[in-house]
This record gives structure tokens, C-alpha cells and sequence, in this order.
């Protein structure tokens, strides 16, 4: 399988490592060539710097036969934005964007997206071991409910017409 | 009307001061604090600084009664996010994405922002007025970008000279409407034969605008290139 996975933070570096040892073919991408130094010297994926939400560079890491797409920045926008595109623009069946803000992951989680939120799942944990009840929305990747199919965006029907008529700035 | 106007840049400010001028009620959400406390010098308590991208801030600015929410920051990823968010969680009719990657237009529209504004592809599409290339001007887009209004400037080489439009192998879609020669414009009809010198207001598809080059205009250097 492949995967692409933007953002090498402990989280992304973490997971690339681990699917790499799996025998999975993994790029990750980050904007800071620093970040990698949280990869093992014998890393066995590929690391490219570069801006993981420009579509040039999703398409020259070859996101187009990616398996799998994990948006991992500490940027919640760029992880929805990048997210979005992999499965808009390159048809990438899995995508997980991490989103820390509860609210904006669960509005990403009801468009349709698949979404893993820190923040949310952190207070869960907390919150268990200190003997309060689970919050059944907190485990894990989230999907929207009624959305198996995940990568079919819920995207409203009929965008309203739109013109770049000059009148802007 | 209420507007929303999330990044208190240039394009926020001068925006906030025209609309403000014109009578409308409004908000700027500025995250920066210095920033926002200077849009406020200047134009008064409309500012908020908060994080237009987050929920909860929008939520505070009223977005749920805003007409429009125009996002225009200088991040494409926090325009979209904001304008995504004003449309599906505060139900607002009217969204303006202010877009810096020309690239991202089609993502932006496919997402569901109303109104896509992009500087970069104004500026380019100025520059590419300014200079004589053997190139389709992009005059304008219609139906969301579907369709693009073009200019073809037939030069002598063009394969079309001396053709009617009928010998002319136009991709599916594309529609020649409007001969402009000299300083007389016509409708382009069956028995029209174009000559060199004759600009040609066509309706394209997107893909079928290298066909429509190919036909009207000829092999030529791509913009850039010298001549």
C-alpha cells in the first residue's frame, strides 16, 4: 500500500516510520528539512521538503496512486485544505486530516471528511482515568455517521456560479 | 446588510472602509492583537480579534445573521476553511474566498465557495493583455468556471485564414459568436471568412481551449517564451 503523510511532527514521523516497516511505501513531506531528524537515519520511506498543500507537489510525490492520505501538520486548515485536496483532486480512497479544534472537527466530520482530534481525544482519556464515563465521539479516526463511503464529500449540489470579474482588490 | 470579513490585512481593511462607506454593518475578525487594535484606531470598534477560522469566533461575529462572509487572509487553507465553515455550520448564502494560488480556484469552487476572487490570476491576466503572444485571452469565466469567454487575435500564420467556421474543427462546447475587424464588430455566421488581423470572441470549455488555440491562432511559443 501506499501512503503519503504531510507533516513530520512526532505524530507523522511516527506513523511513517511505522507503516514503512510494515513494507508500505510511504512518502512524507513537510515544509522544514529539521523535521526529518525525527525520522531514523535508515528510514526506509521516502522524505521530500516541500509544502504538502500545494497541489504541484501533491501530484509530484504521486498522491494520484496514494492508498492513503494522513494530513498531520500542527495547522488544523492546512490538514482540512490538504486533506480535501487528496481526495477532491487525486481521488485518494483513505484521507484522515488531523483536526484539533472539536468544533471545526466535528463541521470537517459532518462534511464528510475523516477526521482525529487531540484535543478531543486526550480529555476522553483524561477524563476515564479519572473515573467519568467515555465520550463515545472521541475514539479515534472519526467518520461521519451515514458516511461509509467517506471520500464522497458532502458536497452541497448545484455551486453557485462564480466569476473573477476584475472588481476585487 | 451584515458582513463578516475575516483577515484584517490590506485587502480586509480597505474592504471594511469601502463597505463601511457604503453604508453596510460589519465585522473584521483579525487574529493578530496588534493589527487588530490598529484597524480599530483607524476605522473604529468593528474589529474582533479572534481567530476567524474557529467555530466559536464566528459564532461571536454573528455569522449565523451575516448576508456574506468574505475570507481574506492571505492563506488559501484558512480562506477555505472559514468560508466552509460559514456555509455548512452557520448556513451563510453568500461566501467570498479571496484565492493566492490560481491552482486552487477549482478546489474552492468544487467545495461549494460561492465567489472565488484570485489577485494573482487578475494580475496575469492583465499582463497577458499587455503582451502581443499568440495566445487565447481569458476574458472571462462563466457558470463557475465551466466556460471561459476567450479572445483570438488570428494572425497571418493562423490556419483559419481564408477559412469559414464551418472548415474550422472546433471542439465540442466551443462557440465562435463575435468578429471584431477593424473598428466594425459582427456576428460571426456561416458565410463569415476570417481574415489576419480579425479578433474572435469565442465561448470554450476548459479542455477544449488547446484545440481552440490550435485552430484559430496556429502552433506558437507559449507565454514566456521569446519571440
Amino acid at each position: 500500500m501506499r501512503a503519503v503523510i504531510v507533516g513530520c511532527g512526532r505524530v507523522g514521523a511516527g506513523l511513517a516510520e511505522r507503516m514503512a516497516r510494515e513494507g508500505h511505501d510511504v512518502t512524507i513531506i513537510d515544509v522544514n528539512t529539521e523535521a526529518f531528524t525525527r525520522l531514523e537515519p535508515d528510514f526506509p520511506g521516502q522524505a521530500v521538503r516541500a509544502d504538502g498543500t500545494d497541489e504541484d507537489v501533491l501530484r509530484r510525490v504521486g498522491t494520484d496512486s496514494a492508498d492513503w492520505f494522513f494530513a498531520l501538520t500542527e495547522g488544523d486548515n492546512r490538514n482540512a485544505f490538504a486533506a480535501q485536496m487528496a481526495s477532491e483532486n487525486f481521488g485518494v480512497a483513505n484521507v484522515v486530516a488531523k483536526i484539533n479544534d472539536p468544533v471545526r472537527a466535528e463541521a470537517y466530520t459532518m462534511l464528510g471528511l475523516a477526521t482525529i482530534c487531540r484535543t478531543r481525544l486526550l480529555i476522553d482519556a483524561l477524563a476515564r482515568y479519572a473515573g467519568l464515563d467515555a465520550d463515545p465521539g472521541a475514539s479515534g479516526v472519526r467518520l461521519a455517521e451515514g458516511h461509509h463511503d467517506h471520500h464522497e464529500t458532502a458536497v452541497p449540489a448545484g455551486v453557485p456560479a462564480t466569476v473573477s470579474d476584475g472588481t476585487g482588490q | 446588510m451584515y458582513i463578516v470579513v475575516v483577515g484584517g490585512g490590506k485587502v480586509g481593511y480597505y474592504l471594511a472602509k469601502e463597505l463601511i462607506d457604503a453604508g453596510h454593518e460589519l465585522v473584521i475578525l483579525e487574529k493578530n492583537s496588534g493589527r487588530a487594535r490598529q484597524i480599530a484606531d483607524e476605522l473604529g470598534s468593528i474589529v474582533l480579534n479572534r481567530d476567524g477560522c474557529e467555530g466559536k469566533h464566528l459564532a461571536e461575529a454573528g455569522a449565523n445573521r451575516a448576508a456574506i462572509v468574505a475570507a481574506v487572509t492571505g492563506d488559501d487553507e484558512d480562506n477555505l476553511v472559514v468560508c466552509q465553515m460559514a456555509k455548512h455550520h452557520f448556513d451563510v448564502p453568500r461566501t467570498i474566498a479571496r484565492v493566492n494560488n490560481p491552482r486552487n480556484e477549482d478546489l474552492f469552487r468544487h467545495l461549494g465557495v460561492d465567489e472565488i476572487i484570485s489577485p494573482t490570476r487578475m494580475v496575469l491576466a492583465s499582463i497577458e493583455q499587455d503582451i502581443p503572444v499568440h495566445e487565447l485571452l481569458h476574458l472571462a469565466q462563466l457558470k463557475g468556471g465551466e466556460l471561459e469567454l476567450v479572445e483570438a487575435q488570428i494572425g497571418e500564420n493562423s490556419p483559419a485564414v481564408g477559412r469559414r467556421p464551418a472548415d474550422i474543427n472546433l471542439p465540442e462546447g466551443c462557440s465562435l459568436f463575435l468578429l471584431l475587424r477593424g473598428n466594425s464588430v459582427q456576428q460571426i455566421r456561416s458565410d463569415t471568412v476570417f481574415q489576419a488581423g480579425d479578433k474572435v470572441l469565442a465561448v470554450s470549455r476548459g479542455e477544449g481551449e488547446s484545440i481552440l488555440r490550435r485552430e484559430l491562432i496556429g502552433d506558437s511559443e507559449p507565454i514566456g517564451a521569446t519571440h
